[in-house]
């Protein structure tokens, strides 16, 4: 039976087992077993598929991605009318979905942080009030705050003509808000490059001089070196494009509209300001958590070997409260992400609105369900992706 | 300092405990910095406070809330049958009661709630014409059930085994009172597109966390498998439905789930609804049970194996009741969230409590007016019921002293 040499008691062992106990034999029986199983599954549900969708003359393709629209979409960065492809409405809906994600998350971290270290707050007031901010949003649906934020504020403020001025200028009305945004002139463009690359060279000096200083133990200043970068580079490129590279586009009110500026409609407002107030009550947790995670022992340990209280927290707590943070944070980022689709019921057209509104169009449910479950599904599996090699990474610095 | 030793009662005494005072300036003021946000604070609690008030008491208008109890309860079950729900209630008192004296702890927090939304529907403050004089006294009458429950508890022979057989059938005998028997004609069958509110978003919480429980366990063990081909199709449905949101498979089931079934077979919305949280939900719990087998060293798996135990008892009886003792907590907060999430349903038109709102603000014109009172209030019910059970979970998460070891 088995051609390797092995001790002839166990050739016998194994001749003995009758093979439908053998784990072996049982071990592959059961692979595929369940493979048939699923396989059979997912085969009874295709042929279903394709009777009902014969039965009521619907077809499988994708080939209507490549007509028309027809409809019309709130907003855009990119321009768009209704003649344009339903595979371009598909990414005016992704890049919807990314610029509340990403500015969502944005604020989201930054308010989360606020809260959660105002939640350790030595002051009991503060930090009573951080808990309630932090139960009251983490028990309601988000659903809920994103129609009460939308029905109760954004759409009963006043009209454009009795807009609301905030500091900027910014106006806040029934429109939503309009804000004065930079626009580079001209012959601005060397001011926006030389930031840009300000901001790769000091984040590769940064890492650079930080290496080499721990290789090294003397000081590289890496700090203070990357951040001369950061001011002299995009100084070099503001005298170039003559001092006047960006221009503050102010709205201005003509007739029943502002002019100028940009604007964030309600709907985008009301998702915003819901899923950042939202997700802050969860990031809030996890920062304190992380924090919280830090042994006291390192505090005093750091204390009493002389470091001031900048150097405690930048080189003894927050590198290692990061590592407790960073992978809730993230999962935290997916979360707002996929529940941006919320949209849906407050109107603002990101990927899952589109997706709905071509179904109620064009029909093709099952092609626009497989092209909305792709682009969520590369988004998580992409953090996942970048979230695993960075536990990797920490894992070889804990060791 | 130190060379001063004492033997005197005086000294040895531990220092008065700090007053009111001394409190508020160690805690409030010790530096300008904190003495500045507790101002800050003070004004904000103030603004916020007083503005809420003013507008409860004095802006508000309660009408669309106040006239319906019903349609938020059980949405457009039939008012003849009413009876039915509320032996259902009377049941729950009972086990309720029992549950208390049995475990105490977190059924306390359950069965004070409990008996709160009783007092709270007697006393609905305004007058409701299906709401009778006579029902609101059986709605009283259930706090005696209560206590009696409480009372019976305390009988040895109804021991916590019996109690959660019952419990286990509890969800079985609810549907089977609220739809009506299939056959035998006994009770009139009431459609479940009748159903609705706080009934149905408590059924699609209960009902999807009960059901994915089996599911969940089944899929982290496939995940954990050492067969190539059963992790892996394990691992790919976990991920598949973890990377997606709710919403998307809320409308895939209530869109597709139609064209994947033979044509002949028709599943109603409610039922769309449950299947679609119940696999998204066995996803998730898949990962709690998962996280809960890891934290089972593998010592005792070696132990079971040396003692000659097959791999079905070392799961079933030695990795398993382990590894749920430390998931329980993260269930409950699964269970939370998916609680919360039963408002996504309303986007396929199952009638829970979020729908029943958005209805009743469409059901009349004066209404559209009143969007804020109505979401405030579905809003304030989720956040008590949620709350409570997050309450619950932290108190069990500390009896079970789950993170201490």
């Amino acid at each position: 039976m088995s051609s390797k040499k092995s001790p002839t008691n166990a050739i016998q062992f194994h001749s003995q087992v009758p093979f439908w106990r053998d784990e072996r034999v049982l071990r592959i029986a059961a692979q595929i077993v369940s493979a048939i199983i699923v396989i059979g599954l997912l085969i009874w549900a295709v042929i279903n598929i394709l009777n009902a969708t014969e039965q009521r003359g619907l077809s499988l393709g994708f080939e209507f991605i490549g007509e028309s629209a027809g409809f019309p979409i709130g907003e855009s960065d990119i321009p768009y009318d209704p003649s344009r492809s339903f595979l371009y409405a598909f990414l005016v809906g992704v890049l919807n979905t990314l610029k509340v994600a990403v500015v969502g998350v944005f604020f989201a971290t930054i308010l989360g942080t606020l809260v959660g270290i105002a939640r350790l707050s030595t002051n009991w007031l503060v930090s009573r009030l951080a808990l309630v901010y932090i139960e009251f949003h983490r028990n309601i649906p988000l659903l809920i705050l994103l129609l009460l934020w939308y029905r109760g504020f954004f759409t009963r403020l006043p009209d454009v003509q009795n807009s609301i001025t905030l500091p900027g200028p910014m106006y806040l009305s029934q429109r939503g808000l309009q804000l004065t945004w930079p626009r580079v002139t001209p012959n601005g463009w060397p001011f926006v490059i030389s930031i840009l690359l300000a901001v790769i060279l000091a984040i590769i000096v940064w890492v650079y001089l930080r290496r080499l200083q721990e290789k090294t133990g003397r000081s590289t200043y890496f700090s203070l070196v990357s951040l001369g970068i950061l001011v002299v580079l995009p100084l070099i490129g503001f005298l170039i494009s003559g001092g006047n590279p960006l221009q503050a586009d102010v709205p201005v009110l003509s007739g029943f509209n502002f002019s100028g500026g940009y604007q964030l409609t309600p709907e985008f407002a009301a998702l915003l300001v819901g899923l950042v107030t939202y997700t802050a009550a969860f990031i809030a947790e996890v920062v304190r958590a992380g924090i919280q995670a830090v042994d006291r022992g390192q505090l005093e340990a750091a204390r009493s070997v002389g470091l001031n209280y900048s150097q405690l927290l930048s080189l003894i707590i927050i590198p290692q409260a990061m590592r407790v943070i960073i992978p809730p944070l993230i999962s935290q980022y997916l979360n707002l992400t996929k529940n941006s689709s919320l949209a849906i019921f407050i109107g603002y057209p990101e990927l899952f609105f589109i997706g709905k509104t071509t179904i109620n169009q064009a029909g093709r449910a099952i092609q626009v369900f497989a092209v909305i479950m792709a682009v969520y599904l590369s988004i998580s599996l992409m953090t996942s992706l970048i979230l695993n090699i960075y536990n990797r990474r920490i894992q070889l610095v804990e060791r | 300092m130190v060379s001063n030793v004492t033997n005197s009662l005086e000294d040895i005494r531990p220092p008065e405990p700090p007053g009111l005072n001394t409190w508020i300036r160690k805690n409030l003021f010790n530096s300008w910095f904190n003495s500045l946000l507790t101002i800050i604070s003070l004004v904000l609690i103030y603004l916020v406070i007083s503005g809420l008030i003013r507008w409860i008491f004095t802006q508000a208008d309660w009408e669309a809330v106040l006239k319906f109890p019903f349609l938020y309860l059980v949405g457009q079950y039939p008012r003849d049958q009413l009876w039915r729900v509320g032996l259902l209630l009377a049941i729950y008192s009972l086990m309720i009661g029992m549950s208390w004296r049995k475990w105490s702890g977190i059924m306390r927090v359950l069965a004070l709630t409990y008996a709160g939304f009783f007092v709270f529907l007697a006393f609905w403050p305004a007058p409701v014409p299906t709401l009778t004089l006579w029902m609101r006294a059986a709605l009283l009458a259930n706090l005696g059930i209560i206590a009696l429950g409480y009372f019976l508890g305390g009988i040895k022979k109804i021991t916590p085994r019996y109690l959660l057989i019952a419990w286990m059938f509890s969800l079985v005998v609810s549907l089977l009172l609220l739809h009506g028997m299939p056959m035998g004609g006994f009770l009139d069958i009431v459609p479940t597109n009748l159903w609705g509110g706080l009934l149905v978003t408590l059924l699609l919480a209960i009902g999807a966390i009960v059901i994915s429980f089996p599911l969940g366990v089944a899929l982290a063990l496939g995940r954990r498998s050492s067969l190539p081909m059963i992790r892996i199709i394990c691992t790919v449905f976990i991920e598949a439905i973890r990377g997606v949101p709710l919403i998307s498979i809320l409308f895939l089931f209530s869109l597709i789930l139609p064209l994947f079934l033979p044509t002949g077979i028709r599943i109603d919305r409610l039922m769309r609804a449950l299947i679609g949280m119940t696999i998204f939900s066995s996803a998730y719990t898949a990962e709690n049970v998962r996280g809960g087998l890891a934290a089972v060293p593998f010592g005792q798996t070696e132990a079971a194996k040396a003692l000659g135990h097959s791999n079905f008892q070392i799961t079933a009886l030695i990795v398993m009741p382990q590894a749920l003792r430390t998931v329980i907590p993260p269930i409950v907060g699964q269970f939370i969230a998916l609680f919360k999430d039963t408002t996504l349903a309303s986007g396929v038109a199952v009638l829970e409590l979020l729908a029943v709102g958005r209805s009743v603000i469409n059901s009349d014109p004066q209404y559209l007016g009143l969007q804020m009172e109505v979401y405030g209030f579905i809003a304030v019910v989720f956040w008590i019921l949620s709350y409570m059970m997050s309450h619950a979970s932290r108190r069990l998460e500390a009896s079970l002293g789950v993170g201490e070891r």
